[in-house]
């Protein structure tokens, strides 16, 4: 879970780093306000999950309330990469002295956290990295002990960093730590002319999976928009929309993901991605395949299902109870093989329902949903 | 012979008693696994009936290595306290610990890596469908009864397409398949169970599956190219997946440039690693290396 800049922002000041005065907002009218609060200049920033926002025209210096309400008028609805611009933050101006780069980013090769510093801040570390690589330090973080300030020191050091950043470099560590984040990035870090060291703009990566250690989170951190993803994501299941019309659903990410490429592979593109994941019950085959039916760029339905701990006739019944649930206007092609296929396969034999078909291979049965995808898209 | 798990494995189940934990101690032990024993600590001195077996239950892992000799754990606990677990196991002096857990936080799994690493304890997951040589040893979820034993050694990110190509190469059979599991951390990597079935005199053929994500693929096609005589055959899942978005496994992720499914198989196939375009076209590789039947899957 990627975090906002201004929620990133708020995390850091509450574990004691510097930030500078900062508000929110959707409405110009309101950009207004809150630059007249800050003093009345104020620099105003796309609230948007993607990089090269400021070359995108995303960030821009007013110097009065008036123009903050006008640049706020005209990034607010911008389209960054794809990312439509819902909020800006606006911000105090800071006198900055030299920018830095710190980050700590999860090493996976060597399972442990790293950490990233530079004394070039303020543009793409991968710029500076692949530039100049002796520019930017990494220090692995041993994880029983943690960065406490003798680490930071090491850290700062190594990186060529000014001695007061040891303290951010450690509070930043607490960040990573207390917030089970998996990344935390502060570009740049900033001393200013009278001396204070402020961390101007950061990135945060939440651990999806630590949810359960902090239960205040909720959803605000969610990701995904997409009104048939918050769908799935309600009935618990493991669903991406994607841009094609094959509708995929399977059972284990790799074997689903496989699908995805095994439908690539036929000429067509798949329409999203669903796993309803190990030992799937009839009720998450049914939930699942009326979500990937409600899809209006679907055009055929792919069932891959190898039963491993997945019993194939669950996976059966829950398509007979989703046909009986859902009128059935795609064509579905159903693969099933491992635990109980025999018994799943005549569990929709017995159905005959005129729009569904099964396939014995995987191969075949993604070529068959290619097929029947292309043939009703022709005949559209 | 066998890699990391062999016909003398003594097996502790820590969740036994758990729902996860009886339906899989059941097919382990259907499999001829010798499962010793069950840790929980609130049903300590109990035993549990599976079929004919009465299984022990035990307080502490340590308490159940001294009464078993056990050197092998499989860890079922839930999250929030899997890390707990294993490094209970570690400090019982446990040989392997099978980590099945889905959702364990990436900070706790740092930490349990390390912990074990450091103490010389393997752990394998966590996130993962465990191991099995078929016919010897199941430790953990993976279907005892799709395939029998045999000459080819397979290692893995996906429980499922481990399950497909076990399947699509049944009748040539596997010495042991490893599923290390598809979390951005875990303990046992391709170039661990790469240099495990070089050294293994049943395996004669290595079965590399990997899939989108930091650069695992990438250091196995370098490992392989500079150290692995035996022929490898690779598949590689995720060619369709988006940028940025998470693709059921915590792990599966395109950041930017960087994890792509291309870049992978590209990296294998440098290494001179065969690498096929389905689950079925990579059985079909295998095939062409081993002799010996066509898998029903890959002759049509």
């Amino acid at each position: 879970m990627d975090l906002y800049e201004h929620q990133a922002r708020e995390l850091f000041e509450a574990h004691g780093i510097v930030v500078p005065r900062a508000g929110i907002t959707d409405s110009p009218e309101r950009a207004r306000e809150i630059a007249r609060a800050l003093g009345g200049r104020a620099v105003v920033k796309a609230q948007v999950r993607t990089g090269g926002r400021g070359r995108a025209g995303g960030v821009r210096v007013a110097a009065d309330p008036p123009a903050a309400e006008e640049a706020a008028r005209h990034i607010l609805g911008m389209d960054i990469k794809g990312h439509t611009v819902g909020t800006v933050m606006l911000a105090e101006p800071c006198d900055v002295e030299r920018e830095f780069y710190v980050s700590y980013v999860l090493d996976r090769a060597a399972g442990r956290f790293v950490a990233v510093a530079s004394a070039e801040g303020g543009t793409e570390i991968e710029q500076v990295a692949a530039e100049r690589p002796e520019a930017v330090a990494r220090i692995p973080v041993d994880p029983a002990a943690g960065v406490n300030t003798a680490t930071a020191v090491r850290i700062a050091d190594a990186a060529g960093l000014p001695p007061q950043t040891v303290d951010t470099l450690v509070r930043l560590w607490q960040v990573l730590v207390r917030e089970d984040a998996l990344l935390v990035e502060v570009n740049p870090l900033a001393r200013t002319a009278d001396g204070r060291i402020v961390a101007l703009d950061g990135k945060v990566t939440l651990d999806g999976n630590a949810r359960f250690r902090h239960p205040g989170r909720g959803d605000a951190h969610a990701t995904g928009s997409d009104p048939l993803e918050v769908r799935a994501a309600a009935k618990g299941l493991n669903y991406v929309r994607l841009d094609g019309e094959v509708g995929v659903v399977g059972n284990g990410a790799g074997l689903v993901m496989s699908t995805l490429d095994a439908v690539a592979g036929r000429g067509a593109r798949p329409a999203n991605f669903l796993d309803i994941g190990g030992g799937a019950s009839a009720r998450v085959m049914a939930d699942g395949l009326a979500v990937v039916l409600s899809d209006p760029g679907v055009k055929s339905v792919l069932v891959n299902i190898f039963g491993g701990i997945t019993a194939c006739d669950a996976v059966a019944d829950g398509i007979v109870r989703a046909l009986d649930e859902v009128r059935l206007t795609k064509p579905l092609v159903v693969r099933l093989d491992g635990n109980n296929a025999a018994r799943g396969r005549a569990l929709l034999d017995a159905r005959a329902h005129p729009l569904v078909e099964q396939a014995t291979t995987m191969d075949g049965a993604a070529h068959r949903a290619a097929r029947l995808a292309t043939a009703a898209s022709t005949a559209a | 012979m066998a890699i990391y798990l062999t016909k003398e494995s003594k097996i502790l189940v820590q969740g036994m008693t758990g729902a996860e934990g009886m339906k899989h101690t059941r097919r382990m032990l259907a499999a001829g696994t010798r499962v010793v024993g069950g840790v929980n600590p609130r049903k300590a001195g109990r035993t549990v009936d599976f079929d004919e077996r009465a299984v022990p239950v035990f307080g502490s892992v340590r308490e159940g290595v001294e009464h078993t000799g056990a050197d092998t754990t499989v860890v079922f606990v839930p999250p929030a306290h899997a890390k707990d677990a294993v490094v209970e196991a570690v400090d019982a002096g446990t040989a392997l610990a099978v980590v099945i857990t889905e959702g364990i936080p990436v900070h706790d799994s740092v930490a349990l890596t390390a912990y074990a690493a450091a103490r010389g304890t393997r752990v394998v997951g966590p996130n993962c469908p465990g191991l099995i040589s078929p016919g010897r040893s199941n430790a953990g979820i993976i279907p005892p009864d799709i395939t029998r034993p045999g000459r080819i050694g397979l290692v893995s990110k996906s429980g499922t397409l481990t399950y497909q190509l076990m399947h699509e190469l049944r009748d040539i059979g596997f010495s042991t398949c490893v599923g290390i599991g598809g979390d951005p951390v875990v303990g046992t990597s391709h170039i661990d169970c790469l240099a495990a079935f070089q050294d293994d005199p049943d395996t004669e053929l290595i079965v590399l599956i990997g899939e989108i994500g930091g650069d695992a693929e990438e250091r196995a096609a370098a490992y392989i190219r500079d150290h692995v005589t035996k022929p490898v055959v690779g598949y590689v899942a995720g060619f369709t997946a988006p940028e940025g978005r998470t693709m059921g496994h915590a792990g599966a992720i395109v950041s930017g440039s960087s994890g792509t499914a291309r870049a992978k198989k590209e990296a294998l196939q440098a290494a001179g690693v065969r690498v096929g375009d389905t689950p079925t076209e990579t059985a079909r590789h295998v095939v062409a290396v081993l002799g010996g039947t066509a898998p029903d899957g890959a002759a049509r």
